[in-house]
């Protein structure tokens, strides 16, 4: 079967976590795998692979436009400033996991549909895809005064892409919130990394600000749907406690374990993103295999 | 006595004391006695920062904007100082506001292992002329070793200095030594210190920090901040001015501000039980009133949260893992319940 050819910018983490997934795809594979160094961990294992590599970043799909019809960039928000120009003069379906948001901001269980109509979709961050889902079934139900979000991540996990966006990833995160939640005018999100040895697994809290406790049980129906859905693409997806009523606020507890890819199960936060990620490109790539 | 800099975080780690209820008048009053007195600058906000007032923490009782504005106006000698941990607040958010406001002194914090994650912040503030400063938090959760590692990266962001804080009460003297002496000898900034009191060694901390060549001393009035509190100031300042006797410290001032806390601090500050237990399990000291409440809803001994929350590692800023930690001992208890109940079935 014919597959279609993806490019991956970055060679950290995501990017490799990234190119483990795409080798599995039925429908995708790594044309090209790009970086800056050939000495770094990424292009080394991507070697290893037999994977085709370069180390002169976008600039190897300039010279070359046709070695690719996917392009994820794995770098981060600020290189994907000039990388989203380039991308859409060349006209290729661009799938940005930098918290840039310049892209058509995606989370597939909510808009996946429309993000295959656009050239450029931004997959917001680990925490939003873990939390944008629960927060905009509960804000379907019951008006929500005020939502927060905090998530948590192993040290192990975060490479130094992630670290230098921690800014980004808070500030994408809550705005991403907003966009994506039935009218709810404010919200926070915090990211917390923490080194603890054995890793911990990848944590998300939210806390939603509701009047009362009616409906809680359709509330409960509908996570509980929702959980369903995420797990076709993030099949450890978890809700691991909740929802909990304290106060006036409702508390949801998920879970996120890694399928144990480029990096070991701890790093779900990584697994949520790619997969995501993947999962659109492989819906775009059978809308063309058609 | 080289010339030793003074932060005072009455204003900002005492919120965690008063559950982030921190009045407009507390902050005016308090600045107006201490301006122009020893204190080289006042920290001002949330416990956990610009940015924290959540849910996860507790919310502030005002902004952080109507807070600065207010400190600002009865600051007229003494520096304003925030204190941001980034994945709490942003540049956008927070930052830009806090410049906007004339804020002097900024201190931008992570988990003692994490300098990486304020790179952007530090150099932002740089990039902005303002005078920024480093905290490394839980330091006692770090070697001395990997701690020098942390204060090079933010020296090398343009940090003018690093402040470690041993936020769970849990260093002795020893510990401190080990680290400081490492620091000062190793980095060319400047190293401080901020202790808190649930051992009873807040004081001797912040001393021994001092003869090891630390330059700055981050205290708090009556040691008014979160858990058993801090290293008290006055007492501080006074030992300092028996040390040396030119320093200038104008007691009276810091003891004037003394009084003025003591007039708002709760009951239940200090040393006590809880405190204890959270020093010798090193557990981040604001998570003290939380682990309190949930503990009595989900009628668990807020002994065994505080042994999970050590066995789970948690870090500053995690009050989530709180609950979570309260719903996995009730799951055990239950589990143990059932299997009991099915016991006693076995016998009838």
């Amino acid at each position: 079967m014919k597959k279609i050819n993806v490019g991956i910018i970055g060679s950290g983490n995501i990017g490799c976590d990234l190119l483990v997934k795409i080798q599995k795809s039925k429908f995708l594979q790594c044309s090209l795998f790009m970086g800056r160094n050939f000495e770094s961990r990424g292009m080394i294992f991507a070697n290893n692979m037999g994977i085709n590599i370069s180390d002169q970043s976008i600039d190897a799909i300039i010279k070359n436009p046709g070695i690719c019809d996917i392009v994820f960039d794995a770098t981060t928000a600020k290189a994907h400033k000039k990388h989203a120009d380039i991308l859409k003069n060349l006209n290729k379906f661009t799938i940005d996991l930098t918290p840039s948001l310049i892209g058509n901001a995606c989370i597939p269980v909510l808009n996946s549909e429309e993000c295959l109509d656009v050239q450029n979709i931004n997959m917001i961050t680990c925490g939003g895809q873990a939390v944008i889902p629960i927060v905009h079934a509960i804000s379907c139900i019951k008006k929500i005064k005020y939502v927060e979000t905090v998530s948590s991540i192993s040290a192990k996990s975060a490479g130094p892409g992630t670290r230098a966006n921690i800014d980004e990833f808070t500030q994408t995160t809550k705005d991403s919130i907003l966009k994506f939640s039935n009218n709810v005018k404010k919200a926070k999100s915090i990211i917390i990394i923490n080194p603890a040895e054995p890793p911990i697994m990848m944590q998300n809290t939210v806390y939603a600000i509701i009047d009362d406790t009616s409906n809680i049980s359709t509330i409960e129906k509908e996570l509980l749907k929702i959980e369903k859905k995420i797990q076709e693409y993030v099949p450890k997806y978890k809700i691991k406690y909740g929802p909990i009523f304290e106060e006036n606020r409702l508390i949801i507890i998920i879970q996120v374990i890694g399928n144990g890819d480029y990096l070991p199960p701890y790093a779900g936060n990584l697994d949520i993103i790619t997969s995501s990620a993947v999962y659109m490109a492989e819906k775009y790539a059978k809308s063309r295999l058609i | 006595m080289k010339k030793i800099l003074i932060f005072d975080s009455t204003l900002r780690d005492g919120s965690h004391a008063l559950k982030q209820q921190l009045e407009l008048a507390t902050i005016r009053d308090y600045c107006d006695i201490v301006d122009n007195s020893v204190v080289d600058s006042v920290i001002v906000g949330h416990g956990n920062g610009l940015g924290a007032s959540s849910l996860q923490i507790g919310f502030s009782k005002y902004t952080d904007k109507e807070m600065l504005i207010e400190a600002k106006s009865h600051l007229k000698k003494t520096k304003l100082g925030i204190y941001m941990i980034p994945g709490f607040g942003t540049i956008k958010d927070n930052l830009l506001e806090a410049i906007d406001i004339g804020v002097d002194i900024f201190k931008i914090g992570s988990h003692c292992t994490e300098a990486d994650t304020t790179k952007e912040h530090i150099e932002f503030l740089r990039n902005h002329n303002k005078q920024v400063y480093g905290i490394l938090m839980m330091s006692h959760m770090a070697s001395p070793k990997r701690l020098l590692e942390e204060v090079l990266k933010m020296e090398s962001y343009g940090a003018f200095g690093v402040i470690l804080m041993d936020s769970a009460g849990f260093m002795l003297p020893t510990d401190v030594k080990e680290r400081i002496q490492l620091l000062t000898s190793k980095s060319n900034i400047k190293i401080g210190f901020h202790a808190h009191n649930n051992l009873g060694c807040a004081v001797a901390n912040t001393l021994m920090a001092l003869d090891c060549g630390a330059s700055i001393v981050d205290a708090t009035v009556r040691g008014f901040g979160a858990g058993a509190g801090n290293c008290q100031l006055e007492t501080l300042v006074a030992i300092m001015k028996r040390i040396e006797k030119e320093f200038d410290i104008n007691l009276y001032k810091l003891l004037d501000a003394s009084e003025m806390i003591k007039k708002i601090a709760p009951l239940e500050t200090g040393v006590d039980t809880i405190s204890i237990m959270m020093g010798v399990a090193g557990i981040f000291s604001a998570f003290k009133n939380r682990i309190r409440a949930v503990a009595k809803e989900f009628d668990v001994d807020e002994r065994d949260i505080i042994l999970e929350l050590e066995k789970k590692k948690a870090i500053g800023g995690q009050e989530d893992m709180i609950i979570e930690s309260a719903m996995a001992i009730v799951e055990r208890n239950n589990n143990k319940k059932d299997k009991s109940t099915s016991f006693l079935e076995t016998l009838s």
